[in-house]
């Protein structure tokens, strides 16, 4: 089960309409290392972790995801919602918006949509926790990319809590991993 | 959003994030009773405060997790996506 919250986990504010970095930053709400992408993957692999610390984990992380997804999407609909179609055009937002007009829909930069291919459940808990880790720098990577091209400093603000976040999810998803390597070996030993 | 409304929602705001960053750091360490006692004042601390915040400004959570005495405030607005920070 769960219940929403009406707030979000980290203010929003942006300096005015932006079509230009709208459409980057979408990338973190349909692309391959977006927040969708994360909360869908560790959703659906902590069903079959083997030790209790790693469901809790995937499942608080998890929806930890899902409220930086709503993070996502505020940046992105505050950014479009006010954007002349001329700014959209000059923006290359213009195929997105003759399919969705300023409406918030789950692609990546250039406008492929979400995909679960981006996405993998192995069963193998070492596997997916390796899968987790990297997954989590990919998503530092892309929000440092983001920051590069923002010429938005209270965008770059809330990107960069972002960015930490995933350093946070790293460290805390690498320690699982030494937790379910304790608990192979102990299987084998005993 | 008037200053007053704001500045309660932000301390929930980081009252919350407190919470969910030791919450994810005992999932790994149960055994550390010092971050699990700074969790639990953090915990205490942000229950007092959404129910400060929704006295006055209606429920933050559906299903139950907060009465809405006298009126149905849920469907009130701003949305999270349509506060001004
Ligand atoms: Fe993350």
């Amino acid at each position: 089960m769960w219940i929403y919250e009406k707030k979000l986990e980290y203010p929003v504010r942006v300096g005015g309409p932006n079509p230009r970095l709208a459409k980057v930053i979408i990338t973190q709400y349909g692309g391959p290392d977006g927040e969708l992408a994360a909360s869908l993957r560790y959703l659906t692999q902590r069903y079959t972790m083997p030790i209790p610390q790693a469901k809790a984990v995937l499942t608080d992380i998890g929806t930890e995801e899902l409220a930086h997804m709503e993070i996502v999407a505020t940046l992105v609909y505050n950014l479009i919602k006010d954007a002349p179609l001329e700014e959209i055009k000059r923006a290359g937002l213009d195929g997105y918006y003759a399919d969705h007009d300023r409406a918030l829909y789950f692609v990546n930069a250039s406008g492929a949509p979400w995909t679960a291919t981006y996405i993998q459940s192995k069963g193998d808990p070492v596997t997916d926790l390796y899968e987790n880790m990297a997954a989590e720098q990919k998503a530092r990577s892309t929000y440092e990319y983001l920051i590069q091209l923002s010429d938005d400093p209270d965008v770059s603000d809330t990107l960069k809590f972002l960015r930490e976040r995933e350093v946070v999810h790293f460290q805390r998803f690498g320690e699982t991993l030494n937790l379910v390597h304790e608990y192979m070996d102990r299987k084998k030993y005993y | 959003m008037d200053s007053k409304r704001l500045n309660l929602l932000k301390k929930i705001m980081a009252l919350e994030f407190t919470c969910v960053d030791f919450n994810l750091y005992l999932d790994t360490h149960p055994e550390d009773y010092r971050a699990l006692a700074e969790y639990n004042a953090a915990s205490e601390a942000l229950a007092a405060t959404k129910k400060e915040y929704e006295a006055l400004y209606g429920p933050l959570t559906n299903y139950g997790h907060s009465p809405s005495p006298q009126a149905w405030r849920w469907i009130e607005e701003p949305w999270p996506w349509e506060t001004t920070f």
